[in-house]
């Protein structure tokens, strides 16, 4: 397997050297951004707590295990990516309002997911790996440089900058080309499916998603 | 008498050990699928793994960062005397929630399902969990916390008895190969799999066989171990491995309960217990001595009776 380590913010020539399937370290500054920032700048159409661009184009699908101290500095002890499938809707907007063009999560999106929304925009998109390599990426966190929104969002949802060194592993699932590591794994496993499932007989009752239409009746 | 300021330090120490330390029984479970496991992505995978739990327990912080759903599984001996009674007890495992929280420190994962308001300490309505079972002539308490993540490699469906073990198997492969891709169970996983009973009782006794069992361990009833087996071996050979990459490491384990059930049905569950099974167990006696280990031991023959007496 190939593994390259990259210094933040990433550059366009380094993003193209990405292919799916390469390990990935990283060195620099990334933020997290999930759900809760999403809503408030691209539906309620709130200012962005900072210059997003000017932190970082590294964008982490990401709720650090973490604690604020008494004395108000951060405790950052694990830290592990969220399925990012559901916010695929509004990764395009993202990469214009925030100039972001590495994403960081769980499970990928869809491979026309990566070629409508990140190829375009020329952005990759990264996973973690496992899951929950929570305690080696908490490792890699050198510095919490700020949080935004932690009153409005919380702990989870807040936008936390972290500053890495030798954060990783991470696997490149979407790559420039609109390739998709688990959709390339996901068509090698389906060549085999059915002979798990060999000579095993349907089930009396049906369930929804076993029939063909909303109309069939369940048995 | 056992004391509720040890019950409450030892929810905390429970609590943190939990978030921290993989069971042994899970990582060598997965060491061994190291070896076994040909495909070179799903074993870059595993091997990340057993990484990310030695420096987990060296920095001493949480193995991954979605701490999961703080829980509690008390057995109490039929003889044992709590200071405060139960309501002592479940006073204290909660400030013992609150308390690992901040100072592990644990996500704060329990929102309100509607408001989505966060207490940022991991309890509220009916949050810790605490579930309860009872052992005849033992003055001791065990306290279990089980620490799962909650949204994927779970489901339930209404089988019947003509489905028979077809049904079982085919539902299984369902459930294993629907969570299965990109990996959202977190395999490879203890499945944990709860045949009849009512509906409800179908999915906590599914969960606790994955959540409450230990790696190798085998259901005293010789024909339920054999399915056991069975269902293990075929789960890893679907061709899938971790993050749904091509591999035959997805099972570490499979365990099966069971429970009578209605005549006409056969309701079943599958669970899947993650990559970070965090589960931890304390014994506190009546002489105040408090004893760790990991194996739940929560299906006692008691427990599995079947008679009237």
């Amino acid at each position: 397997m190939k593994e390259i380590r990259l210094k933040l913010p990433v550059t366009p020539e380094d993003l193209a050297k990405l292919e799916a399937g390469m390990i990935v370290y990283l060195d620099g500054p990334i933020y997290t951004g999930r759900e809760g920032l999403y809503r408030r700048v691209l539906d309620e159409g709130l200012r962005p707590p900072v210059d997003l661009a000017s932190v970082s184009n590294v964008n982490f699908h990401c709720s650090p295990a973490a604690a604020v101290r008494p004395d108000g500095s951060y405790d950052v002890g694990a830290v592990t990516a969220t399925a990012s499938f559901r916010f695929s809707k509004w990764m395009s907007r993202w990469f214009d309002v925030s100039g972001c063009r590495m994403v960081i999560g769980k499970g990928g999106m869809s491979e026309e997911d990566y070629r409508n929304h990140f190829v375009p925009k020329g952005a990759v998109y990264l996973t973690t790996v496992g899951y929950g390599t929570g305690a080696l990426l908490g490792r890699g966190i050198k510095k919490v440089r700020a949080v935004h929104w932690l009153e409005e969002l919380g702990i989870a949802q807040a936008m936390w900058v972290f500053e890495v060194e030798n954060f990783g592993p991470f696997l490149v699932d979407g790559d420039l080309m609109g390739n998709s590591l688990f959709e390339i794994e996901n068509r090698k496993v389906n060549e085999k499916l059915a002979d798990a499932y060999k000579g095993l007989k349907e089930p009396a009752l049906r369930r929804y998603g076993e029939t063909t239409s909303r109309k069939d009746e369940v048995i | 008498m056992i004391a509720a300021s040890t019950i409450e330090e030892a929810g905390f120490e429970l609590t943190r050990q939990a978030a921290i330390v993989i069971p042994k029984d899970y990582s060598d479970g997965i060491k061994a699928m190291l070896e076994t496991e040909p495909n070179e992505l799903s074993k870059f995978v595993l091997k990340a793994m057993v990484e990310n739990w030695e420096a987990a327990e060296a920095d001493r912080r949480a193995m991954c960062a979605d701490t999961g759903l703080p829980r509690f599984y008390v057995k109490a001996g039929n003889e044992a005397r709590l200071e405060g009674g139960f309501v002592a007890l479940e006073r204290a495992l909660r400030r013992a929630v609150a308390k690992a929280t901040t100072e592990v420190p644990l996500r704060p994962n329990r929102v309100h399902p509607l408001s989505r308001a966060d207490h940022n300490n991991n309890v509220g309505i009916r949050a810790p969990e605490i579930d309860y079972s009872f052992e005849p002539d033992a003055d001791w308490v065990d306290i279990t916390t089980v620490h799962k993540g909650g949204l994927f490699g779970t489901d339930y469906r209404m089988l019947f008895p003509g489905d028979g073990i077809d049904g079982i198997k085919k539902f299984y492969l369902d459930v294993l190969v629907q969570f299965g891709r990109r990996g959202l169970a977190c395999q490879p996983a203890i499945i944990g799999i709860g045949l009849g009973g009512s509906k409800d009782t179908a999915m906590t006794i599914g969960k606790q066989a994955a959540c409450l069992r230990v790696v190798g361990d085998r259901n005293p009833d010789p024909k339920i171990a054999a399915l056991e087996a069975e269902l293990k071996e075929l789960g890893n050979s679907i061709g899938m491995g971790p993050m749904g990459f091509v591999g035959k490491s997805m099972v570490v384990d499979c365990h099966i309960e069971v429970a009578h059930t209605h005549t006409g049905g056969m309701p079943m569950s599958v669970h899947a217990f993650c990559l970070s099974s965090r589960r931890a167990v304390a014994r506190l006696h009546a002489d105040g001595r408090v004893e760790y280990r990991t194996d739940p031991a929560w299906f006692t023959d008691y427990h599995r009776r079947e008679g009237v007496e």
